[in-house]
Formats: structure tokens, C-alpha cells, sequence
């Protein structure tokens, strides 16, 4: 290891990998793990908040301010907050990785919401759906669309997040960029890297699949809606 | 939080926080000048390739493809990996790391913000213009920038809060700045200094932000003369490109700053 710094020592050493394929399986799940527990809270948070804009209109301005305002804070400065309040470990890195994923979401949740054309909904109240019914079986449907373009950003911005968090302990592929830095050792930092990029893409793919299945209209229609 | 409170007050109250290696202004000034500095190249780098591709309008798959990158790779990924590397080139610890991620951060929705900008202006203004005999030179100064500049406005200001916020993993590879007292207040459990910093990054990114939310307000003719409608519009447009899953130009990377400038024209 102490060959580290000599100029003949490669950006990836094969034998390292080799050697911890544990370490690098463990870091994977926890980095699904930490993703995962993020997005889901921050959605259960998020479609709550745009019940609420939807239906009291004006708190939606202050709604999304709040969330903005917790977007624009940097992730450091926030682990800074959290720190002397929750210490190091799961729960400040959660609570910072929800809190990012809410502006995405709540945006998202509303636009896909407002999106539901009036005459549809005029329909389904015409034939009697109601209320909370007429959410779940008309409303969220067609949102549906607009939503799992909010879950894919806040999955993907996620996982890049959780590498931060290896700084207040819990990080995934973020512990091995932290270990390979701290003792200038590369071959972790290109493996850490390379594998939360390749997550981050293998889930934008599986929400691109999602979003397939889920809104059987687009398929048909092919690209048309994005030109103007 | 009591006693995490009470360090700081005692450290911003002590000598050390204003003078030496780590006073807090010095600190602040190297976080400022880094990221003015990142912000600029990368629009230097971003801005001219952006329009070119706009006016002619093509390249939407190349947009949507950086905004994608950008969003994947992780900016600490990026700080960490050019830290071996810039130091077996043999440049400085610290500063060119530092800048290269941001730059390579800024990139992206300054590029993207500004091509849909320039590429979505109305094709009745562009033929307007030809029509009254504009060359491609004369239509680029004087109607297709102008139009598109409140997304260009957008992807500056997405950048710059977003390179204000990351400049502080310079601190882990000894680029010294509002970072630095972060990261050792997270290894040594130095509350004080740790809560003034993070109190005070998140402040700067929150001015940067506000700053250009002034500067969309009163740089933009349209949006001073009862712009209500401009309004409406320009987020309208926002709102299309976050939530049009096939187009994601501006999207996420947009998203900070949009939802601010939506917030703020919505009323109360």
C-alpha cells in the first residue's frame, strides 16, 4: 500500500478488487439502502405537502419556497447543522438526503396533478367518483407520468448525494472515495466512482421501463409531445 | 444544540476565528473568489457552443445527454478522483482539483438552460427579424439572445449555487475555505467553529441565490413592466421541461433555482 504515491502505482489495481469484492458488495447495498429509504420518505412527505398545496392553493408558494430554500443549502454545510443536533451517522444522512428530494418531488407531484384535464375530471365526477376515489383512481393515474419523472430525478440525484454522506459515516460507495482519499490511494476512488455513476444510470433505466409500462398512451404516441 | 450554540458564540467571540490561517473572512474570500472563478470559466466554456447549437437548432440529444452526466456523477467523485491525478501531474494540492469539479459541475445547466432558451425562441420572432434583413449574427445579438435570456439567467444561477455549495469538498483535499472548519469540526468534534461555518455556506448559497433572483427581476425589461404574464409563461416553460420526462433540458439541474423563481411569482 505504501507504494501508493510512486509514479509507476496504476489508477486501478485489479488485486485490490479482487481482494475486497465484500467490502464492495456491502457498500453497494447500503448505497441502495440509503437511496431507497430517502426517496420513499421524501415521497410519502412530498405527496402529502401536495395535498395540501392542492387543495388550500395558496400554500403552495410557501410550500415551495420552504423546499427550495432546503434545496439551495449545500449538503456540507447542512451535514454542519445536523451534526451537533443528531450526531454522525444514519439519521443525518437521511434526514439531508429527504431533504433534498422534496423540491423535486413536491414540483413534480403538483404539475402532474394540475396536469389532469379539466374535462376529464369533470367526467369523472360526472360519473360519480369522489373525493379521495376520484384521486386514486383518476387523478394519480394520469399523473402518474409527470410523478415518476420526479421519482427518476430525485433517485438519480440521490445516489450521486449518498458518496457526501460517507463524511458524516454512512455512505456506500462514498466510504471507499473517503478511504481512497484519505490515504491517497486511487484505485478505491475509481471503483467507488465508476459504480455509484453505474447505479445512478441502472435506475434512471429502470424508471425510463417504469414510465413505459405505467402509461401505456406514450408508447402509441411515440415522441411527438416534446416538440413545441 | 444548546451547548453546540453556546461553542459558537464563544468561538466567533475568541481571536481565533479572525485572525490566522482559518479566520473566518480569509476563509470566506477563498470560498467567493474559487467559485466566481469556476463560475466564469465555465461559461467561457458553456455560453458560446450553447448558442450556436441553439440558433441552428440542433444538438437536443447532446443537451439532454449532459444534463444526464452532470446529474450522475457525483461532485465529490469528481474532487476525490482528480486528487491523484493532479498530484501526479505534478500541480498544486488543493486549488486545481477544486476547480476543475466545479467547473466540470457548472457546465452542465449553464449549456442546457441556454440552448433551450435560444433553440425555444418563437419561430414568428425569427422570421420577423429575417424578414426585416437581419444576418445570423445580428438575429443571435439582437433577438435570440434577449429572448432567451431569462434561462440563461436560470442556468448561471443554478450554477453558481450549486459551485458556491460544492466548493466546500475543497476543504478534503486541502483547498482551504468555509469547508475547511466543516470537515475538521466532523473529525475532531469542534462544534463551534463547525455551526459558524455551515451557518455561514449556507448563507452565501442562499444570497447567491436571492442575488440572482434580483438581478431575473430587474435585468429582464419585460419582467419590470407588468410582467404578470412574462411571468406565467417563462415558468410555464420550466415547468414543462422539469416534468417532461423525454426532454429533461434544464430539469433537476433546473430545479433549485425554478422553484425559487416559481415561489416567487406565485402569490403570498
Amino acid at each position: 500500500m505504501t507504494a501508493a504515491l510512486t509514479a509507476a502505482e496504476p489508477f486501478l489495481r485489479w488485486d485490490w478488487v479482487e481482494d475486497h469484492t465484500d467490502d464492495i458488495r456491502s457498500a453497494f447495498t447500503e448505497h441502495l439502502q440509503l437511496t431507497a429509504i430517502a426517496v420513499a420518505v421524501g415521497f410519502g412527505l412530498a405527496l402529502a405537502m401536495a395535498l395540501v398545496a392542492i387543495r388550500w392553493r395558496w400554500t403552495y408558494g410557501p410550500l415551495a419556497g420552504a423546499c427550495g430554500v432546503l434545496y439551495s443549502v449545500p449538503s456540507l454545510a447542512l451535514f454542519g447543522l445536523l451534526v451537533p443536533v443528531l450526531g454522525l451517522g444514519l439519521v443525518t444522512a437521511e434526514v439531508a438526503l429527504i431533504g433534498y428530494t422534496l423540491l423535486i418531488l413536491l414540483r413534480n407531484i403538483v404539475a402532474g396533478l394540475d396536469g389532469v384535464e379539466p374535462a376529464v375530471r369533470e367526467a369523472a365526477d360526472g360519473m360519480g367518483y369522489e373525493g379521495w376515489r376520484r384521486l386514486l383512481r383518476i387523478d394519480l393515474p394520469l399523473a402518474a407520468p409527470t410523478i415518476l419523472a420526479g421519482l427518476r430525478i430525485a433517485t438519480v440525484t440521490t445516489v450521486g448525494l449518498v458518496t457526501v454522506t460517507a463524511l458524516v459515516g454512512e455512505g456506500g460507495f462514498g466510504d471507499l472515495i473517503n478511504d481512497g482519499l484519505g490515504r491517497n490511494f486511487s484505485t478505491p476512488i475509481v471503483v467507488g466512482t465508476v459504480l455509484s455513476v453505474a447505479l445512478a444510470v441502472a435506475l434512471d433505466v429502470v424508471f425510463v421501463v417504469l414510465e413505459r409500462l405505467i402509461s401505456p398512451w406514450l408508447r402509441a404516441g411515440g415522441g411527438g409531445a416534446g416538440r413545441g | 444544540m444548546g451547548d453546540a450554540w453556546s461553542d459558537m458564540l464563544d468561538y466567533l467571540g475568541g481571536d481565533a476565528a479572525w485572525s490566522g490561517n482559518n479566520a473566518l473572512q480569509a476563509l470566506l474570500w477563498a470560498h467567493v473568489k474559487l467559485s466566481l472563478f469556476a463560475i466564469v470559466v465555465a461559461a467561457l466554456v458553456a455560453i458560446p457552443p450553447a448558442v450556436a447549437l441553439g440558433h441552428v437548432r440542433r444538438g437536443g440529444l447532446l443537451a439532454v445527454w449532459i444534463v444526464n452526466v452532470g446529474r450522475a456523477i457525483p461532485s465529490f467523485a469528481i474532487v476525490a478522483l482528480l486528487f491523484p491525478i493532479s498530484l501526479r501531474w505534478g500541480f498544486r494540492l488543493g486549488l486545481w482539483p477544486t476547480l476543475i469539479a466545479l467547473v466540470l459541475l457548472a457546465v452542465p445547466p449553464i449549456f442546457t438552460n441556454t440552448y433551450t432558451g435560444v433553440r425555444d425562441v418563437p419561430p414568428d420572432a425569427v422570421d420577423a427579424a429575417r424578414g426585416m434583413g437581419m444576418r445570423p449574427g445580428e438575429l443571435v445579438r439582437k433577438v435570440e439572445l434577449p429572448v432567451a435570456l431569462p434561462l440563461v439567467l436560470t442556468g448561471l444561477r443554478v450554477s453558481a449555487v450549486q459551485v458556491v455549495a460544492t466548493a466546500t469538498l475543497g476543504a478534503l483535499v486541502g483547498y482551504r475555505n468555509l469547508g475547511t472548519p466543516i470537515v475538521s469540526g466532523f473529525q475532531r468534534a469542534n462544534k463551534g467553529p463547525l455551526l459558524a461555518a455551515a451557518i455561514a455556506v449556507a448563507a452565501l448559497a442562499l444570497l447567491v441565490d436571492g442575488a440572482f433572483a434580483l438581478a431575473d427581476r430587474r435585468a429582464i425589461p419585460w419582467r419590470r413592466a407588468a410582467g404578470r404574464q412574462a411571468d406565467v409563461t417563462v415558468d410555464a416553460r420550466i415547468d414543462a421541461t422539469i416534468a417532461g420526462s423525454g426532454t429533461p433540458a434544464g430539469a433537476a439541474a433546473g430545479s433549485g433555482a425554478a422553484a425559487g423563481a416559481t415561489a416567487g411569482s406565485l402569490p403570498g
